[in-house]
């Protein structure tokens, strides 16, 4: 993990453009995979929620979808049952709802740590995935909630069969999502927060209020999650069960460690490598495709607990040395 | 004069255990004082209650008069109470000087900042900066803590301390560890902190409380034996035979 702190330069670098620049080369040279591309870039601002609370505040959760959930199943409901069809005001009400409920968890959870933290964080999307479950008559339960219509963005900017509308609105809102979080991490509150992951002992000793600051970092991660569900909604028109509960939550811890945590931009290839493989796997091997992402997972926590982007850090400083 | 810290009838049992007994205890201002005592005596536990991390099970803690025994460890490093810890408590994957400027920041009200980048905060910067030239750490400042070397690191201990600029500063084992060769550069930094902070240094090593206090309390079984100059100490039949005398065995 990299820290970020007092003498970090928070210019963007180059490198850091280099995402963007292969989202809008996507958007033009492989436009089949504009459906495929946007669920990824929602999974991308999704694994952002997670790597800001996990990876630099270090607080370990397997409940992080109770916020996707929230998010997608208000955008949903608001649009289907409701009549509120404007996208961006969908994407605030998504915010505001998961950040009560960010806030109010979190203020529960944070007085925990290690296992008990753990089971509490699973708990609640327990309890979110069955409430879902049960509420049939708003949520459509099992059967998920279609019947979503999304007016044109700004009204003018439809959604098309071709997914062309739902990318860029993907990749302009996960670019806002990245902006926030890059500023927060570079921020004084955000070497704070790597100073909770590093030493929590040591930051009450220095007279640091770690719980107000973990609940703070906890529901703004919370609402990047609930705009990241609504995003999903909004771009598939429908909201099913899979949206909420461990398999998700799971499934995003196995992206950002596959990515690289604490990283900033391990949220970024995570999701990419994993979606890809499952997408690949998936046409190959219909009923063997989790195995294939199991493998890859072992291989990077055996060989490279940095991730992906560990990896790649480990070769730079290699190429570098001889200089 | 009141003390600066001081303890009234200090008792924490758990459960049949007791670990402090009735510890009555004062700190003068810009004192030098050591607290001693064999292995079990209750020193950390004693300054774990001075720091809040513990809550006595009776008694009274006072900062400058004031009441603090309910306090929590943030409000108690708001009023001046600053320490380091026996076993390095650093964060050892941020630079050096980002180990201090965590605690300048937060007693600048400027850590809870989360728009603009920590980078311009120009004065928690030079602060912790300067720190590090004091401690002679300045050529050390964009390093990883965890790489630098042991005794270093037990200065990076002092230096976050600092930071805080306390008005009372508990220096749990401040050499505990340290190699006989960097032995001596840890001594001079303590020999040179601001007169004007209180300092409880708790150790067991005899040489460097002899040298450095004015002051010491033997700490046994919980309980204060006995108090008094080094002098007094030294030649104390009692703290002999339960403290020196065992050292001497050992």
């Amino acid at each position: 993990m990299q820290a970020v702190g007092y003498g970090a330069d928070p210019r963007i670098r180059w490198t850091e453009w280099l995402p963007w620049l292969a989202a809008v080369a996507v958007f033009f040279l492989l436009p089949e995979y504009l459906p495929l591309g946007a669920r990824i870039l929602v999974f991308i601002l999704f694994a952002l929620s997670l790597d800001l609370i996990l990876g630099y505040a270090g607080v370990i959760t397997l409940g992080h979808s109770a916020f996707f959930g929230l998010g997608a199943y208000v955008a949903g409901i608001l649009a289907a049952k409701f009549g509120i069809t404007d996208p961006l005001l969908l994407l605030a009400a998504a915010a505001l709802a998961a950040g009560v409920l960010g806030i109010t968890t979190g203020a529960v959870i944070l007085r925990t740590h290690g296992l008990t933290q753990l089971m509490l964080t699973l708990a609640i999307a327990a309890v979110c995935f069955e409430i879902a479950n049960k509420a049939t008559p708003i949520t459509g339960g099992a059967d998920g909630l279609s019947g979503i219509k999304i007016d044109p963005i700004f009204g003018a900017f439809r959604f098309d069969m071709f997914g062309r509308t739902a990318y860029v609105y993907c990749l302009i809102t996960l670019f806002c999502g990245w902006w926030l979080v890059r500023r927060i991490i570079y921020s004084p509150f955000g070497a704070t927060l790597t100073g909770i992951r590093e030493n929590e002992v040591r930051m009450h000793a220095i007279g640091v209020p770690v719980y107000l600051r973990l609940v703070i970092a906890y529901t703004v991660s919370a609402m990047i999650a609930g705009v990241a569900g609504a995003l999903l909604t909004q771009t598939n028109q429908f909201v099913g069960l899979n949206v909420l509960g461990f398999e998700p939550s799971g499934e995003l811890l196995v992206m950002l460690i596959l990515g690289g945590v604490g990283r900033l931009y391990g949220a970024f290839v995570g999701p990419l490598v994993y979606m890809i493989a499952q997408d690949q796997l998936a046409k190959q091997f219909p009923e063997y495709w989790y195995l294939g992402i199991g493998l890859i997972l072992v291989a990077v926590v055996m060989f490279a607990r940095g991730g992906i982007l560990g990896i790649l850090d480990g070769l730079i400083a290699r190429f570098r040395r001889p200089q | 004069m009141t003390p600066v810290l001081e303890t009234r009838g200090l008792c924490k049992s758990f459960g049949a255990l007791t670990v402090a007994d009735n510890i009555q205890f004062r700190l003068d201002a810009g004192a030098r004082h050591a607290l001693i005592g064999p292995n079990g005596a209750g020193k950390t536990t004693f300054v774990n209650m001075l720091t809040g991390r513990l809550v006595p099970s009776s008694g009274r803690v006072l900062l400058g008069g004031e009441d603090i025994t309910r306090l929590g460890q943030a409000a108690r490093v708001k009023r001046g109470i600053g320490r380091t810890f026996q076993i390095n408590t650093l964060f050892r994957n941020m630079s050096v000087l980002d180990n201090v400027a965590l605690g300048v920041a937060e007693r600048h009200g400027t850590s809870g900042r989360l728009w603009r980048p920590a980078r311009i905060y120009e004065r928690v910067r030079k602060e912790a900066h300067d720190l590090l030239v004091m401690l002679g750490l300045e050529d050390d400042a964009g390093g990883r803590v965890g790489d630098l070397p042991y005794g270093k690191q037990r200065l990076v201990e002092i230096a976050i301390a600092l930071g805080l600029q306390p008005r009372v500063l508990l220096l749990d084992e401040p050499a505990a560890g340290v190699p006989s060769s960097e032995l001596e550069r840890i001594l001079r930094v303590l020999d040179a902190l601001p007169k004007d902070i209180a300092i409880l240094i708790i150790d067991h090593d005899m040489d460097l409380v002899f040298r450095f206090a004015q002051r010491i309390t033997v700490l046994v079984q919980g309980g204060v034996l006995v108090e008094g100059t080094p002098a007094e100490i030294a030649g104390n039949r009692r703290v002999h035979e339960v403290y020196l005398g065992e050292q001497r065995h050992a």
